[in-house]
């Protein structure tokens, strides 16, 4: 009862009831426009955040992550193209139903199935999070040493791309972490004598330069692309008919979509990918998927959105991101000098189940939003690359000066502006580089210490039951990726 | 190569193993990671009874050896792929790379704020906008209220530069 009087603290705030709305409509627009998103979004904005107190800066966070999971449907709905990555398995269907002159509707279950998901992952999360939390006491450097390896080994089977390469990004992630003074003995790592690179590369200029400069520079590439867009005259709630079809593919794309969540790494793209492969094993009418199928948006939307409550489990309760969009999270998290963990549970948990309940009434407000401001939020993508991105550009520009007030964090984010876009050309994901980022301090410290405390050897890890049942976790998500292709 | 480009997928022998870019690119990263490898050999050491576990070369080697090791089977996986040409990249994105460059000139050397503003004016104008208005609304009016509200709202002091050294007097 006290926790769910914690939980609608952001409803009795007007300051917090208004950075939740303003949150989610930033995100419902982030989502919409194709490049964007809530990963980017969220680290252009988390600059802006540091004038607000950490409880306001994280309720903004997530409920930009939900609304940006949720915006990218109506992209991919009205123009076929996703608004983020966690929407495109919605285009399979969206668009096809949409062409038949049924956007409304097809939005219309979008919304919510989406909402449906969000909310019942943050059930999911209010439940489990604690459990986690509890669980993680017992862990000792050796077990989060292993956990981090997993989280990492996680990384081979996120996406659709090479699981080799997305290791070796991760890899490139945690090498980016090992740069500047070692933490442990001061010594001067990959600094090749510029003074800036002593206190270490930060977290903003490389997300930025990932996410925002590489896009711009895809964008670059694409701009003889045309979008045929869908007219839509209003979203249309499902009818009856549409919920008897689909609400066993709602429920278990949610269940999906949460516990893919959960798992380190893992986030709403494959989320989406595994609620929309299984809507179609489970239909009466797989047949229909790929054609307009109105389950087919249901267990892609369910389960994006989902995900979203299930990413923030790893994170608050292990510091562990969850997704991209969660490592973002994590830094905002870091920056206002929160330490996720066990601990933050027993001493702050009017914090956490007030970033609970912005999440619950951020999904109910982007399905307000989403219901009757769809079709304003489709003009969106209106607004011409040519015009949208070079003030992406300024906005990148000041938002990474603004955290040190350092010129040479901008000449990190064009370094890896370009780097992301030469590595997304060539097939690399750019997420596990985040990933490895976020997760290379904990993967180092936590090794180190573990071999202080096992006098050098290196076989007392597979002593600690936690830890060994991590490390045959991190087996088998290695081995995973490799037995699906055969 | 005339055929080779106008086939969907290249015929195997058509070029040689150095210009497929499954080579290229493992090329790329292995010489970098060599490079790093290298470095880290200079590290300086601690001595033992300050050396918590490893040395701090040795974390960072760990590394740099998986990567290359994970780069050769990326490499040896791809020979059994068919090969796939690349799109050729547009001038569009040669023009907006350059003006990177021109971007990290000017900040250096006259101004930050007319950095923003010369590099928004070229990638606009090179993706196809000619109408003075927007490209005034992207270059100048749009970069002039991001630079006031960081400057007042987050107190940000931005670096000195003739219109910075104006704005600021």
């Amino acid at each position: 009862m006290e926790n769910l009087y914690l939980m609608m603290a952001p409803l009795l705030s007007t300051k917090l009831m208004l950075i939740l709305v303003f949150g989610t409509l930033f995100g419902l627009i982030l989502g919409v426009l194709p490049g964007l998103g809530p990963t980017t979004g969220g680290a252009l904005i988390l600059p802006f955040t540091m004038t607000l107190e950490p409880l306001s800066a994280i309720i903004l966070l997530t409920s930009i992550y939900c609304a940006g999971t949720y915006g990218g449907a109506i992209t991919a709905i009205l123009i076929n193209t996703p608004g983020t990555p966690a929407a495109a398995a919605t285009c399979l269907d969206g668009y096809p139903l949409a062409q038949k002159g049924e956007a409304g509707r097809a939005l219309g279950m979008a919304t919510v199935s989406s909402a449906f998901g969000g909310i019942f992952s943050v059930i999911v999360l209010v439940f489990f999070a604690p459990l986690l939390a509890q669980l993680a006491y017992e862990f000792g450097q050796p077990e989060y040493f292993a956990l981090a390896i997993f989280g990492l080994t996680m990384l081979a089977s996120i996406g659709d791309g090479s699981p080799i390469k997305n290791l070796i990004a991760g890899a490139f992630g945690i090498l980016i972490s090992t740069i500047g003074k070692d933490f442990m003995t001061s010594i001067d790592r990959f600094t090749f004598g510029v003074n800036e690179l002593t206190e270490g590369i930060g977290f903003i200029p490389v997300v930025v330069g990932l996410f925002a400069i590489s896009e711009l520079l895809t964008q670059s590439t694409l701009l003889d692309q045309v979008f045929k867009r869908v007219a839509l005259k209003a979203v249309k709630l499902p009818s009856f008919n549409d919920y008897k079809l689909t609400w066993k593919t709602i429920l278990r794309s949610s269940g999906i979509g949460s516990f893919i969540g959960v798992l380190p790494a893992e986030g709403g793209t494959v989320a989406s990918l595994i609620g929309y492969s299984e809507a179609k094993r489970w239909s009466k009418d797989p047949g229909e998927f790929g054609k307009g199928s109105i389950e087919g948006i249901a267990g892609a939307e369910a389960a994006n959105n989902a995900a979203t409550g299930g990413a923030m489990v790893p994170t608050l309760a292990l510091g562990i991101p969850g997704s991209a969009t969660t490592a973002v999270i994590l830094t905002g998290l870091i920056i206002h000098g929160v330490r996720p963990g066990p601990d933050l549970f027993r001493e702050q948990p009017e914090f956490l189940y007030g970033i609970f309940g912005a999440m619950l009434i951020s999904n109910i407000l982007f399905f307000i939003f989403g219901f009757f401001g769809a079709k304003l939020f489709a003009r969106i993508t209106l607004v011409p690359n040519k015009i949208l991105w070079p003030m992406i550009f300024a906005l990148s520009v000041c938002g990474t000066y603004s955290l040190n007030q350092s010129i040479i964090d901008i000449w990190i984010m064009l370094f890896f502006g370009v780097v992301g876009f030469f590595m997304r050309r060539y097939g690399f994901s750019v997420v596990p580089v985040i990933i490895g980022l976020i997760l290379g301090e904990l993967v180092e410290g936590t090794l180190r210490q573990s071999l202080v405390i096992f006098d050098g050897n290196w076989f007392m890890f597979f002593k600690r039951p936690i830890a060994l049942t991590f490390f045959i976790l991190a087996f088998i998500a290695l081995s995973f990726p490799l037995l699906k292709r055969k | 190569m005339k055929d080779v480009q106008n086939n969907q997928r290249a015929d195997e022998g058509s070029l040689p193993f150095f210009f497929k870019s499954s080579f290229k690119v493992s090329f790329v990263i292995i010489i970098f990671s060599l490079t790093l490898l290298f470095t880290t050999f200079f590290f300086d050491t601690v001595p033992p009874i300050l050396n918590r576990g490893i040395q701090p070369a040795t974390f960072p080697k760990g590394l740099l050896i998986i990567i290359i090791s994970l780069t050769l089977i990326v490499y040896f996986l791809s020979l059994k792929k068919p090969w796939k040409i690349e799109k050729i990249l547009p001038s569009t994105f040669f023009k907006t790379l350059y003006s990177f460059i021109l971007f990290i000139i000017i900040a250096e050397t006259l101004d930050f704020f007319l950095a923003i503003s010369t590099l928004s004016l070229l990638i606009s104008y090179s993706w196809g906008e000619k109408r003075i208005l927007y490209l005034l609304l992207v270059s100048i009016i749009f970069p002039a209220i991001v630079f006031i509200f960081f400057e007042t709202i987050l107190g940000l002091r931005f670096p000195p530069g003739i219109i910075t050294n104006i704005y600021y007097n």
